[in-house]
């Protein structure tokens, strides 16, 4: 299978046999996530997905949100349909006359933002506060993995929605909450790892040198702490998307300025029921490409970097 | 065992307390409900006595005093919108709510563990592996999309089930319930299903895990060396080992099913509290949204203290571990 | 029965080959085994772990799951080749005709089924009667393995046992319907030696008592010493050797066996230094050409890369070996 699958890649290179006695970490890596098509796939769409977001201006055929080029007597023309300039909308358009290609991929943008943005946040908080329980324990420890226990007791989705009860509407308000939805999950995962580093050798050997605190922490402990965190982050990008499309959908996300794929598929739901799909139908189908994607590749991930379900 | 429950419950008084006075504040911080609520065209009189009688005139600690001492008695104040007691409504609303909740879980059960144990039994023919893709997929649909598309499928282009509403109720036990009625059945179907369908590919999973790792042991090797057909060692030896793994993670899953009822009620139109939480937020209902906070709340605090009760009754060495702490 | 019936093996095994289809190849798990229990008859089944002793217990109860299939020889039980039957008609012999017992008792019984409900099946699996005869005849069995109090006992959970308790209780379920043929397949093995020795006098006393043949599965020689009347020996999927218990232990015929008997401690060889066979154990994977036990034997020729053919040397004594040790010590 992997013969098959290879071609696709630049990693394809890596297989041939010249390169095999140069292995390195990296290029292992690569070779074994290449090992699945599936994840393959997943790879290669989830790029395709994120290039299409960072240069949507670029190739758009239309602005979605300059009015001037929007024409009400294009709206909601179903997929496939010419519009009166001679231009066709391959996925239709919505109610304003707005093509719904331009509107989802702009929309991709603010959802893979919103998702990234606020993973990254929340791996460094929630990262580093893991990382200070494990390492000083205490009262530390108890008191960070008390207020992370309790807090994921709860359904991410209702902790979201009472945060941007109280914060409103916005991008910004969205990140917020995704984050402080999201820091506990990375805490509870470093922490865990950390704790079980924490009692290796290296460590020992690091603190008879009399290393720094820092020094250990972030050069001896952190990086044996990472495979378990990409994995998470990795899963975590698919879900702040999809929690960001809930919210966004629900009303409580972000404004109707910046439409993301949720408030696009909001904005749908009423034309659905006269059979005017499109509206809806294609920003979910270009949401769930996105989640799948991401799923695929963190399953890989998964498997490739959990040594436990290696064996 | 006794410190232990009296530590347990403590610590759960507390994280109430704490929530409750979190919403409180947080709820003050947003918007001004008189912009909503007041007739603009109102005079100045009239405004100043709607907000004399809200209470919206006092500073925050005492409106929080007042609110605090209310919630005690069970008084969350009148909704802005409706006038009636906050606690109330929410209340007759709620129901609606754990029936759905109830129709779904029951669906995810049901049809999780059907699925899982085929899968299970036939983790490499077509059939085992269709339903595996097809949990995959059930995990990473959004779950507002997927009821869009099952109203769409459905509702819009099949016409066989209505898009939304709860459909004729009857009384049952002093509630309005729909199991009753055809009608309510084809109302509940898709919102349940919805509800469901994440839930389900959850117990497909472990269902199909543990069939597969039941099919390996002695004891289903020992039950066909004795005879049994293919039928009793599945449905007896296999499935009641699965069961209790599955049993508890569903359990736990029931308040988080009691949350995302507020997505599918949206999208339904169903009226139990996760719609009517929607639209409190939506026009400023402070008091129906704290109220709907503290509950929902309250009953997480009560179903997590009792599943920690029950895996330290369960299990011995989590007993021991917290009676040491 | 007929006379002619009597007359008759138990069980006759032909020629079985058993194979399993992996990703890594065939994997020639039994290999040309052929022999035969008589009534009341305890027949040990000798080999290191992986030379294929339970594969051959599935292959007769007919319970080879895939990638594994019998793929020639004959099974024949009481004179019917097993082979032939289908499921449904092998389902009827399991547990009622044919019965097997499992090594670990920790494994075998369902632990969240309790024991009625585990013994009850098993009855009514292959006998219509109603549930409160299915039950009485669990009780009777239960007293019949020495279970004390087995009304009681049956209402428990098998985690209510000790490991010993709930071998005998899989032996009682194994009595259930008196069968011609138990395949017990290590059942001890998990044991501690003092309930080891109760369970084998308990197996052996029902054997003698109801007439049933038993084959047993062991890779333990002392167990065999002490229990099964005629033993033959499994090395890399075949038979190397078989014959009365007493001859072979002390007059072992094949390197292998004498290998193996000069492994294990005993008292009369205080002070000697143990012998250990060389080598290991070839892959089923990848068998050499002839005799698979050539490369760490020191009797091995040339001509042991042909296979050889098994040979009646005494009667009752065969070996598949061209170069067997002390032929001229054997009376």
């Amino acid at each position: 299978m992997s013969e098959q699958t290879a071609p696709l890649e630049p990693i394809a290179s890596d297989l041939s046999p010249e390169a095999g006695f140069a292995e390195t970490p990296w290029r292992r890596f690569a070779v074994e996530f290449a090992s699945s098509r599936l994840a393959m796939v997943g790879l290669l769409l989830f790029l395709g997905i994120a290039l299409a977001a960072i240069f949507a201006p670029w190739i758009v055929p239309q602005d979605p949100y300059d009015l001037a080029q929007l024409d009400i007597m294009d709206g909601q023309l179903p997929p496939g349909s010419a519009s009166l300039a001679g231009y066709t909308y391959l996925l239709g358009t919505d109610d304003q006359g707005r093509d719904m290609l331009s509107a989802i991929i702009y929309g991709l943008r603010i959802s893979l933002l919103v998702g990234s943005v606020s993973v990254v946040i929340a791996l460094l908080v929630g990262g580093s506060l893991g990382l200070l329980a494990a390492y000083f324990g205490g009262a530390v420890d108890s008191v960070i993995m008390r207020v992370v226990d309790i807090q994921l007791s709860f359904p991410a989705i209702l902790v979201a929605l009472i945060l941007l009860a109280i914060f409103g509407n916005g991008v910004d308000k969205v990140i917020i909450a995704l984050v402080i939805v999201q820091w506990a999950y990375y805490a509870r995962t470093v922490r865990g790892t950390a704790l079980v580093e924490r009692r290796k050798e290296y460590m020992e050997a690091a603190s008879c040198l009399a290393l720094s605190h820092r020094r250990i922490v972030f050069r001896h402990l952190l990086p044996n702490c990472l495979p378990p965190l990409i994995v998470v982050a990795t899963v975590q990008i698919a879900q702040a998307i999809a929690l960001e499309a809930t919210l966004s959908f629900l009303g409580v996300g972000v404004p109707i300025t910046e439409p993301s794929l949720g408030l696009l598929i909001a904005n749908g739901f009423e034309y659905m029921m006269s059979g005017r799909y499109w509206i809806s139908f294609f920003p979910g189908v270009a949401l769930v490409l996105a989640i799948i994607s991401i799923n695929l590749v963190g399953d890989q991930l998964r498997d490739i970097l959990n040594p436990r379900l290696k064996s | 065992m006794l410190v232990y429950l009296i530590r347990r419950l403590a610590q759960s008084i507390l994280v109430l307390l704490v929530m409750a006075v979190l919403v409180f504040v947080g709820i003050f911080a947003v918007g001004n409900p008189v912009d909503v609520l007041i007739n603009p065209e109102a005079d100045l009189q009239e405004q100043q006595a709607t907000i004399e009688r809200l209470g919206l005139d006092l500073p925050l600690h005492e409106q929080l005093f007042v609110f605090m001492g209310n919630a005690v008695k069970g008084d969350f104040g009148r909704s802005f919108l409706h006038g009636e007691p906050a606690m109330e409504i929410i209340l007759t609303r709620l129901p609606a709510t754990m029936e759905l909740a109830v129709v779904a879980l029951a669906i995810s059960l049901v049809f999780g563990v059907l699925f899982g144990l085929w899968a299970g039994l036939k983790p490499y023919a077509f059939s085992g592996k269709t339903i595996m893709a097809g949990s995959i997929l059930g995990f990473s649909l959004p779950n507002f999309w997927q009821g869009l598309m099952l109203i769409l499928i459905f509702a819009v282009f099949l016409g066989w089930l209505p898009a939304g509403g709860r459909g004729e109720t009857t009384e049952f036990l002093g509630m309005r319930v729909s199991f009753l009625t055809a009608d309510g059945w084809s109302h509940i179907l898709l919102p349940a299903l919805n509800l469901a369908i994440f839930k389900m590919c959850l117990v497909i999973r472990l269902a199909r895990a543990g069939t597969r790792e039941a099919a390996l042991q002695d004891y289903v090797k020992f039950a066909r060396a004795k005879g049994l057909s293919p039928r009793r060692i599945v449905l007896v030896h296999i499935l009641k080992n699965i069961m209790i793994p599955v049993v508890t993670v569903v359990g736990l899953e029931l308040g988080s099913m009691i949350a995302f009822a507020v997505v599918t009620e949206t999208v339904f139109a169903w009226p139990g509290i996760g719609k009517l939480l929607i639209d409190s937020i939506v026009n400023l209902d402070r008091p129906v949204v704290v109220a709907y906070l503290v509950l929902t709340v309250f009953m997480f605090v009560i179903i997590n203290l009792t599943v920690d009760l029950i895996y330290s009754v369960l299990d011995p060495r989590v007993r021991l571990a917290e009676v040491k702490a | 029965m007929t006379s002619a019936a009597n007359d008759l093996p138990t069980l006759e095994v032909r020629n079985l080959e058993t194979h399993f289809f992996t990703r890594a190849g065939v994997l020639r798990a039994v290999n040309d085994v052929s022999f035969s229990v008589k009534r009341g008859e305890i027949m040990g089944l000798v080999g290191e772990s992986g030379s294929g002793k339970s594969v051959t217990g599935f292959s007769i109860m007919g319970m080879v799951d895939a990638p594994g299939r019998i793929v020639g020889g004959e099974v024949r039980f009481q004179g019917q080749d097993l082979r032939q039957l289908d499921e449904s008609a092998m389902r009827d012999l399991r547990g009622n005709r044919i019965a097997m017992i499992f090594q670990d008792p920790m494994m075998t019984l369902n632990p969240v089924l309790r024991i009625e409900t585990q013994m009850v099946e098993s009855v009514l699996a292959h006998d219509k009667v109603d549930r409160a005869e299915a039950r009485r005849r669990a009780v009777e069995a239960l007293g019949l393995v020495g279970i004390s109090s087995p009304e009681e006992r049956l209402r428990a959970y098998p985690h209510q046992f000790s490991g010993g308790m709930r071998q005998r209780v899989a032996i009682a379920i194994a009595m259930l319907h008196k069968p011609e043929l138990i395949i017990a397949d290590e059942p001890t093995t998990a044991l501690d030696v003092t309930i080891q020795a109760q369970i084998l006098h308990e197996a052996q006393k029902l054997c003698r008592r109801y007439d049933t043949a038993m084959i047993w599965i062991t890779h333990d020689l002392s167990v065999v010493a002490g229990l099964a009347d005629r033993v033959c020996v499994m090395y890399a999927g075949q038979l190397v050797e078989g014959g009365q218990v007493d001859a072979v232990l002390d007059h072992p015929l094949h390197p292998y066996t004498a290998g193996l008997i000069g492994s294990v401690p005993s008292q009369n060889m205080r002070g000697r230094r143990l012998t250990q066979i060389p080598g290991m154990t070839p892959s089923l994977l990848r068998l050499p050409k002839g005799c698979p036990f050539q490369a760490r034997c020191d009797r091995a020729h040339d001509d042991c890369a042909q296979v050889p053919v098994s040979r009646e040397l005494i009667p009752g004594r065969w070996v598949r070996c061209f170069y067997p040790c002390e032929t001229e010590a054997v009376p």
